[in-house]
């Protein structure tokens, strides 16, 4: 039995196919980096394994079961931004999901409760590397800073799927290459199944252990919605080589620049 | 090379003189006005000299009343100050229980807004004499206007920023095992809470304006009551200090709002540009 089946999962916002017929299955404890071309429908499919969305067409599963329709906790996530509370403190966030867990009318801890899951979120901050900030609101923070308290808050819920849209993209490039050894170290300790996108597909080769790329299988220049993209290619990460790498990345430029000149048509 | 004027701060002692002088001008304009005046007629009531101001203030705020042995002055200010301390709040309760609710539960919206909305059109003046034939000429008439005249405004507001807290915190929260009354209690109220007490802040304006107007037409007591009365004997040397008064007493209320929400929500004040 796979952990996560997609069975001829469809998606269509009114007459545009934006995905079309996936099937695939994930293991659990694997690490699957997602790329593809801006609008290609990448974000749209997070949020199908997230629940905000549904399949218009076939259904995910998770181990036999449909996924809820809701966000849960078995699905932890990480946006590119605003995933975090401005008006509570690094350890209030991450202490967050503990107290509502355990006090329903108030969703605050007091006394011994508090003082226990106060030490499991300070052992994930310190985890996450923010213990020195553990007191300060999210305005006093960098953005990198900021991207590892989310991990941090969605972490100590030991969510089942971790989804990431980007978590990274607007970090500068030094601090993207900390992010990434953070994630591989708490993917590997807390033995996670991690769904993440990223715009940079470099990053998809080293990190995790499959690369998928969404891509349109057909393409009608007339009609540019009427046919959605798929995974076009399913590799294990490290086992693949250059040329692959090549052949993706022209595919996807070729991909960005028929949207462009769609784009413009449509404009002009 | 000097700085372009936009990027030229004053310091603050200049900043407290450039400030205090439109003040100091607008007084000696006055003074002088008002010798001119009574130069040509000593018994010119418009623009009196301010020792007869000084006269006023004392028999109004600092000797008994012959007839009800108390402080005029104070008695009015208590009752007005009352009147609006006790609307202003109930307003900003309804404000944030209705707003909040409005804007987090798509069935009570569905439910309230279009009402809300009819009802914030309908001009509170308007219906001032119902509210006197409904509630009688006591307080609860003249605490009634200035809830119905603000507390749509701010049940708007307050739907409106609920609105507009970000959906991905909304869905993070849920994520972490929130429900629904866990997300409102500690996702959206703490964070629509300074955003009252801004609106609060705007709306004072209108909030003085009915106290004023309900205390004008049936009222005992009250700082607007007094104004009106005593307008009969064209005594500009009470009203005007009454105005001055309720000026002061608004800037102090409106202080007090934006200190205590600075202190309180630091994390607010924060990423904000104050004015
Ligand atoms: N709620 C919606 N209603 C209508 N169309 C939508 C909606 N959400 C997304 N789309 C469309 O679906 C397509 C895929 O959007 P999606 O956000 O999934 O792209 P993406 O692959 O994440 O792109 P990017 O890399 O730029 O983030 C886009 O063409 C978008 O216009
Ligand atoms: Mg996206």
């Amino acid at each position: 039995m796979p952990y996560i089946a997609m069975k001829n999962v469809s998606k269509e916002y009114g007459d545009q196919v934006v995905l079309e017929r996936l099937n695939n299955r994930v293991e659990q404890g694997e690490f699957i980096t997602i790329v593809g071309a801006s609008g290609c429908g990448k974000t749209t499919f997070l949020k199908m394994l997230l629940g905000t969305e549904v399949p218009s067409r076939g259904q995910i599963l998770l181990e036999n079961q449909t996924l809820s329709p809701e966000p849960d906790e078995n699905r932890g996530i990480v946006f590119q931004r605003y995933s975090v509370f401005p008006h509570m403190t690094v350890l209030q966030n991450v202490l967050f999901a503990k107290e509502v867990a355990q006090s329903s009318l108030l969703g605050r801890l007091f006394g011994a409760k508090r003082k226990q899951a106060m030490e499991q979120s300070l052992s994930m901050i310190e985890a996450v590397g923010l213990s020195h900030a553990q007191n300060k609101y999210p305005h006093e923070l960098s953005g990198g800073m900021q991207q590892r308290l989310a991990i941090a808050q969605s972490l100590i819920k030991k969510p089942r799927i971790l989804l990431l849209d980007e978590p990274f993209g607007a970090l500068d490039p030094g601090i993207r290459k900390d992010m990434h050894k953070l994630v591989l170290k708490l993917w590997r300790q807390y033995k996670l199944t991690i769904f993440m996108i990223t715009h940079d597909i470099k990053e998809g080769f080293y990190l995790g252990t499959r690369l998928w790329v969404f891509d349109k299988i057909r393409n009608d220049p007339h009609a540019p919605n009427a046919y959605g993209a798929a995974i076009t290619y399913d590799l294990p990460v490290g086992a693949c080589e250059a040329k692959v790498f090549q052949e993706i990345d022209q595919n996807l430029s070729k991909t960005n620049t028929a949207q462009k000149n769609i784009g413009e048509q449509s404009n002009g | 090379m000097p700085r372009r004027l936009i990027n030229r701060q004053p310091s603050k002692p200049t900043r407290v003189a450039l400030g205090i002088l439109p003040f100091l001008m607008l007084i000696a304009i006055y003074m002088m006005a008002s010798h001119q005046r009574l130069l040509e007629n000593p018994s010119d009531k418009l623009l009196p000299a301010m020792s007869s101001f000084a006269n006023s203030i004392e028999r109004m705020a600092f000797s008994e009343n012959q007839r009800t042995g108390t402080y005029l002055f104070w008695d009015d200010t208590v009752s007005s100050m009352q009147r609006i301390c006790i609307a202003v709040s109930i307003s900003a309760f309804i404000g944030l229980l209705f707003g909040v609710a409005n804007g987090a539960i798509p069935y009570i919206r569905a439910k309230l807004s279009p009402l809300i909305t009819a009802i914030s059109l309908i001009p509170p003046m308007a219906i001032l004499p119902i509210l006197f034939i409904v509630f009688g000429l006591g307080e609860l008439a003249k605490v009634m206007l200035i809830v119905i005249g603000i507390a749509p405004f701010l049940i708007r507001d307050m739907q409106q920023r609920t609105l507009e807290v970000p959906a991905e915190q909304i869905i993070k929260a849920q994520t972490l095992g929130a429900n629904s009354w866990h997300i409102i209690l500690r996702v959206i109220v703490p964070q629509v809470v300074p955003r009252l007490i801004s609106s609060v802040r705007l709306s004072l304006g209108s909030a003085w304006l009915f106290l004023i107007a309900a205390e004008a037409i049936a009222s005992t007591e009250g700082l607007g009551y007094r104004i009106f009365l005593v307008r009969r004997y064209l005594a500009m040397d009470i009203i005007l200090p009454y105005v001055i008064w309720i000026t002061f007493l608004a800037f102090v209320f409106d202080f007090v709002l934006k200190k205590t929400s600075q202190k309180l929500f630091p994390w607010f004040h924060g990423s904000l540009k104050e004015s």
